[in-house]
Order: structure tokens, then C-alpha cells, then sequence
């Protein structure tokens, strides 16, 4: 077992001594955190939209000050005109269309239905369901003023509606950055592990240094070790280094046991490097593990749930996620961080991933060729 | 000189290696003695490479058998591995780690103690005069001393035997004396050199050679008898005429 610890010593002294390496490990995370999470977010503020008041009368305005008075919209433009307004939304200057017919107050007033029309931009179907469902808040706003303002003093009783009170819970502010930094995380810790682990051992069969070792007495699973170690230790600083950066930049809630993500992150690892290692047994150069490792990365990350919920995904896609690690983490590094989930929430994922590992490691031990 | 040389410590009977249709190693048959300079010759591509592959246990025979330090290539490859060293024709020392960070990582994988490390490498640097570029990156040495520390690696956890794959490869000629010459030293502490060339100078300085064509052994014996049965003055032209019988 000694001849595993020269080996991971030989491995940290290259990684320091590699003058590119230090700057990607400790700048990476910082750019991701930065770019992406800001970035990627479906928090939505200042819908450009158009009005079309054919009532112009008080309870029009009111509604459309209601609009304007939500931070979520902007009114860009008022016309009586249809035809301007759609050209609005097809020169990408507006999302939503806001059509108020004649006789709006009238048909409020006099108790009738008082329609009005939304036209939404669609080609981004998550933000037009997120425009509409914010359309909706705001006009169920106003007719729940109208009521009371109008009908309250008539009929007191009546009003006693069933009062729907919404609470966020585990994320109260709908705060959509909390909720991609955490998703950011994992890809983080997964890309530096399974790449730097991946190319590794490809670059020593591109240098003829493996053939080096290959000559002496080490035993497969010893050189897998020895392989492996380094840089599980790693991203797993990776980790902490993020959760940091994290936390003084985004002040991301950390609500369960920090021991418990690590242990569990720990395991995590065992799957993204030995699926690293077991790429680099497979390819023998570096344009071969780029390509593996790219589109499994792809792949896995957009099934993953880091941008839209794993629940809404069709069923194949769900078994798909059975082998898709990124999948089990980005639940619980989201349910350990936001919800304070112990380790009997997360046990099921925590023993799946410790046999995903221990069998991606043992193919790599198994693969990995001394003799050709 | 033939009394000294008695026991067989490689013996290869009916090697042959084949890649597909193409055969590599042709029934190769022969031994080699413990404590003596095997020269293994033969042009580019004439299957040196591979037979030395096998020998190492890097790479796994069609058919024939092969010991190697009493040992069978088949079943007990990491017992050879820990009887040789081998050094290969593609240099193969890491750049970016100096000179002692090299040779503490080989020896450390043959699972040489910390201490001995420690004490063999004071006496290799003082050997060859390199105290002063211990902490230098190998990426910053001339070839022919990249090749010697690559020997001085080979041999460094005292094998039984040493495989050397075309060693002295594009170095000028008082390196490759040198080089020789640690051959040479080696050899005197009683390690069996097994060496590959295509240098017929250096097939002189063997104590027997063998030289391939084609996949085939066709000659071998210690460079004086070769001369004679070829009534020739030079191993250069044992080989030519050789090589130009089989053409």
C-alpha cells in the first residue's frame, strides 16, 4: 500500500507544479458562480408590454396602474391600434399585449363579465407561462379590490371569500439564484473531477510514462487508488472553496449539516471520477476523452434538474435519470442546503451512489490494461 | 569467458507474436545467461521491440513459451516485473518533476522504503557527479543525460535483469561510450543486460548477440564467432550480408 501514497505524492507535486492547472482550479468555480448564476436565472422583472385601452375610462387605468405598479412589468407603449401592438411583440420590443375592450367599466360595474384580452410571447414557453401566471396575480389583484371597494360596503357578509394566502417555503423570497448556485455546485465539483481525473491517465499514455509503470510490480487497483485520491481530495476543496464563494457572495442558506453534503459529496465523487477513470482506460488520447466526456457531461447535466424539475420530465426520461449521478446530488445538495434534510432523507440516494461508485470503479480497475 | 556464464536466466522457446495477419515474432528460440550482455539486433521493424514487450510482461505471446527470471510470462508477470527494469525506447521520466522526485516515485512504486530511497540516491548522484542537479526538472536536461537517468531508473531497485530498448537513440557518440559504460558497470554488479540496437558498433560490445530479420532469428552467437563464420572484419557487415541473404 505504500507505493500508493509515492504515487499520490507524485501526482499533487505535478498538479502544483503545473502552471495552468492552479489558476483553472481555483478561477473556474469563480467565473461559474459569477456568470451563471446570475445568468441563468428565470427570475423575471420588467416584461416589456403594450396596452390597448379601448375603455379609457377610470377602472382601465386602474388596472393598467396596477400593471405598471408590479415590479414584474414595464408598459412600453400605449395604442389603440392591434396591428401596432403586434408589431411591437414581432420586433421583440414587447412580450405581452394587453387588450382592454370598450365598455370595460361599464360591464364591471353593472355586474356582467368584464373580459379582457392578454397576448403572450410564446417562444420562450417557461418565461410566457411565468408572464402569464404574473398577469394573472395582478388582475386577480384588482378584482379583489374591485370587490371590495364596490361590493364590500352593500353586503359586508358576502365578501367572506375563502382567503388563498401563499407561503414559499425553504426558499420565501423565490430568490431563483440560491436555487442555481446550489445546481452550479455540482456541476462545478463534477467537471473538475472527472475531467482533470480523465485526462490524467490519457496524458501519461500520450507521454509513454505509463508504459513506465505498467513495467513495474503496482497493482491495478493500487494505481486506480493512486489515480483516484488526488483529486477527490481535490474537488472536494473544489466544493468548499464554491459553498464558500457562495456564501459571502449569495449568502446561500445552509441549512443542514455541512458534514452530511461533504460525506455525501464524498460518495458523489466516487461516481464522477471513476467514470473519469474509466473513460481514460477507454481513449487513448485526449481529443477521444473531450468528446466522451462531453456529451455525457451534456447530457446528464440538462437531465440533471438544474434548470427545469426532474418531476415535470416524461417517464423514459426519469428512468434515464436512474444513471444520471448529476440527478441524485443536484436533489440532495438542494435538499441538505435549503431544506436542512438529514441523513435519513437522503439515505436512498447516499447507497444508490455508493454502488454506482464501486461498480464504475471496479470497470475502471478491470479495464485498465497493463499488457495489450 | 564461457565458464562464466552458465545458468539461463531468460529462456524462449518457439516465441511467436502475431498481429492479425502479420507475424511479428516468427518461432524465436534462445537463452540468455545470467551476468551477460545480450545484444538483440535487427533492422527497424524486424520485431525487437515486440519480443522485448513480451519479455517485460507488457505484452502477452500467440504462442511459445517464455521464463523469465524463473518465472512464466503467462501466470506470473508481476513476479518478472519485480525482477526487471526496463527502460524504453520512448523516454519515459516525467519533465515536470526533477531528477529526485523521479527517481523517488519509481522506487517507491517497487516499494523501496523511504530510508533506502533515500540512501541509494545519494550514492547514484554521487556516482554520476549530479549532486548540484538533483532539484532540476528533467525537462531542462540534455537528451544523453535524460537517457543515463533513465538507466540509473531502470536499475535503480537492484533487477535481475535490465531490458533496454533501444537506449542510446539519438545521442552523439561520447554519450553513447558513456552510456556504455554504465552498461558495463551494471553488468559487473551482476545484473544481466538485455539490449536492443541497431548501432552495429555497439553489437561488439556485447558479449553475445542475436540478430533479427523479419521476425526471425538468423544468427546468434558472440560477435568474434560471428565475424568468422561470416569471414568478415565488422558486425556492420555480418548484418548487411545477413539482411541481404534474406532480401
Amino acid at each position: 500500500m505504500r507505493n500508493v501514497l509515492f504515487l499520490i505524492q507524485k501526482e499533487f507535486i505535478q498538479i502544483v507544479r503545473d502552471k495552468t492547472m492552479l489558476p483553472i482550479i481555483l478561477i473556474i468555480p469563480f467565473v461559474q458562480l459569477i456568470i451563471l448564476v446570475y445568468a441563468a436565472t428565470f427570475d423575471m422583472k420588467n416584461i416589456d408590454m403594450v396596452v390597448i385601452d379601448m375603455d379609457m375610462s377610470s377602472m382601465s387605468r386602474k388596472l393598467i396602474s396596477k400593471f405598471e405598479g408590479s415590479p414584474f412589468f414595464r408598459v412600453n407603449k400605449s395604442t389603440f391600434n392591434l396591428k401596432e401592438a403586434n408589431d411591437e411583440m414581432t420586433k421583440d420590443r414587447a412580450d405581452l399585449i394587453l387588450q382592454i375592450p370598450a365598455d370595460f367599466e361599464k360591464d364591471l360595474l353593472t355586474g356582467g363579465k368584464a373580459p379582457v384580452q392578454l397576448l403572450v410571447n410564446a417562444i420562450n414557453s417557461t418565461a410566457a407561462g411565468l408572464t402569464n401566471a404574473y398577469s394573472n396575480y395582478v388582475i386577480a389583484d384588482f378584482n379583489k379590490n374591485i370587490i371590495a371597494e364596490n361590493v364590500n360596503y352593500i353586503a359586508p357578509a358576502h365578501v367572506q371569500m375563502i382567503d388563498v394566502s401563499y407561503r414559499f417555503w425553504y426558499n420565501q423570497s423565490l430568490d431563483y439564484k440560491i436555487y442555481m448556485l446550489s445546481g452550479i455546485l455540482v456541476i462545478l465539483v463534477t467537471i473538475i473531477g472527472a475531467f482533470l481525473t480523465a485526462i490524467n491517465i490519457v496524458r501519461e499514455k500520450e507521454m509513454g510514462t505509463i508504459e513506465q509503470i505498467n513495467v513495474t510490480p503496482i497493482i491495478k487497483y493500487q494505481f486506480i487508488m493512486g489515480k483516484l485520491i488526488p483529486f477527490w481530495v481535490i474537488a472536494l476543496l473544489e466544493l468548499a472553496f464554491g459553498l464558500t464563494l457562495g456564501k459571502i457572495m449569495f449568502n446561500v442558506p445552509m441549512l443542514g449539516s455541512l458534514w452530511l453534503l461533504f460525506g455525501f459529496a464524498a460518495v458523489y465523487l466516487l461516481v464522477a471520477l471513476g467514470f473519469g477513470l474509466l473513460v481514460s482506460t477507454l481513449a487513448s488520447n485526449q481529443q477521444q476523452v473531450m468528446f466522451i466526456i462531453f456529451f455525457f457531461l451534456l447530457t446528464f447535466i440538462l437531465m440533471s434538474g438544474i434548470f427545469t424539475p426532474v418531476e415535470s420530465m416524461p417517464e423514459w426520461a426519469k428512468h434515464v435519470n436512474i444513471v444520471n449521478p448529476f440527478a441524485y446530488f443536484m436533489r440532495v445538495i438542494r435538499m441538505i442546503l435549503l431544506k436542512g434534510s438529514g441523513f435519513s432523507d437522503i439515505a436512498k440516494e447516499f447507497y444508490s451512489l455508493l454502488i454506482y461508485g464501486i461498480i464504475l470503479l471496479s470497470l475502471a480497475v478491470w479495464r485498465y490494461r497493463k499488457k495489450v | 569467458m564461457k565458464t562464466k556464464f552458465n545458468n539461463s536466466i531468460i529462456k524462449v522457446e518457439d516465441l511467436v507474436k502475431k498481429f492479425g495477419n502479420f507475424t511479428a515474432n516468427d518461432h524465436l528460440t534462445f537463452e540468455v545467461k545470467e551476468g551477460e550482455i545480450f545484444g538483440f539486433l535487427g533492422a527497424n521493424g524486424a520485431g525487437k521491440t515486440t519480443a522485448i514487450k513480451i519479455l517485460c510482461g507488457l505484452s502477452v505471446p500467440t504462442s511459445g513459451k517464455v521464463e523469465v527470471a524463473g518465472y512464466d510470462v503467462y501466470r506470473q508477470t508481476n513476479q518478472i516485473k519485480r525482477n526487471i527494469g526496463y527502460m524504453s525506447q520512448k523516454f519515459s521520466l516525467y519533465e515536470n518533476l526533477t531528477i529526485k522526485e523521479n527517481i523517488r516515485f519509481f522506487a517507491g512504486i517497487y516499494g523501496m522504503s523511504r530510508k533506502d530511497i533515500r540512501i541509494r540516491l545519494e550514492e547514484l548522484l554521487d556516482r554520476l557527479k549530479i549532486e548540484n542537479l538533483k532539484n532540476e526538472l528533467i525537462a531542462s536536461l540534455p537528451l544523453g543525460w535524460k537517457q543515463k537517468l533513465a538507466f540509473s531508473v531502470a536499475i535503480f531497485h537492484k533487477p535481475k535483469i535490465v531490458f533496454l530498448d533501444e537506449p542510446t537513440g539519438g545521442v552523439d557518440p561520447i554519450t553513447r561510450r558513456q552510456f556504455w559504460d554504465m552498461i558495463y558497470e551494471a553488468a559487473n554488479n551482476g545484473i544481466t543486460v538485455f539490449v536492443t540496437t541497431h548501432y552495429m558498433d555497439e553489437a561488439e560490445y556485447c558479449n553475445r548477440v542475436s540478430i533479427m530479420v523479419d521476425g526471425r532469428i538468423e544468427a546468434l552467437d558472440r560477435p568474434q564467432e560471428l565475424k568468422k563464420t561470416y569471414h568478415v572484419d565488422s558486425m556492420n557487415e555480418v548484418f548487411l550480408k545477413l539482411a541481404r541473404v534474406k532480401n
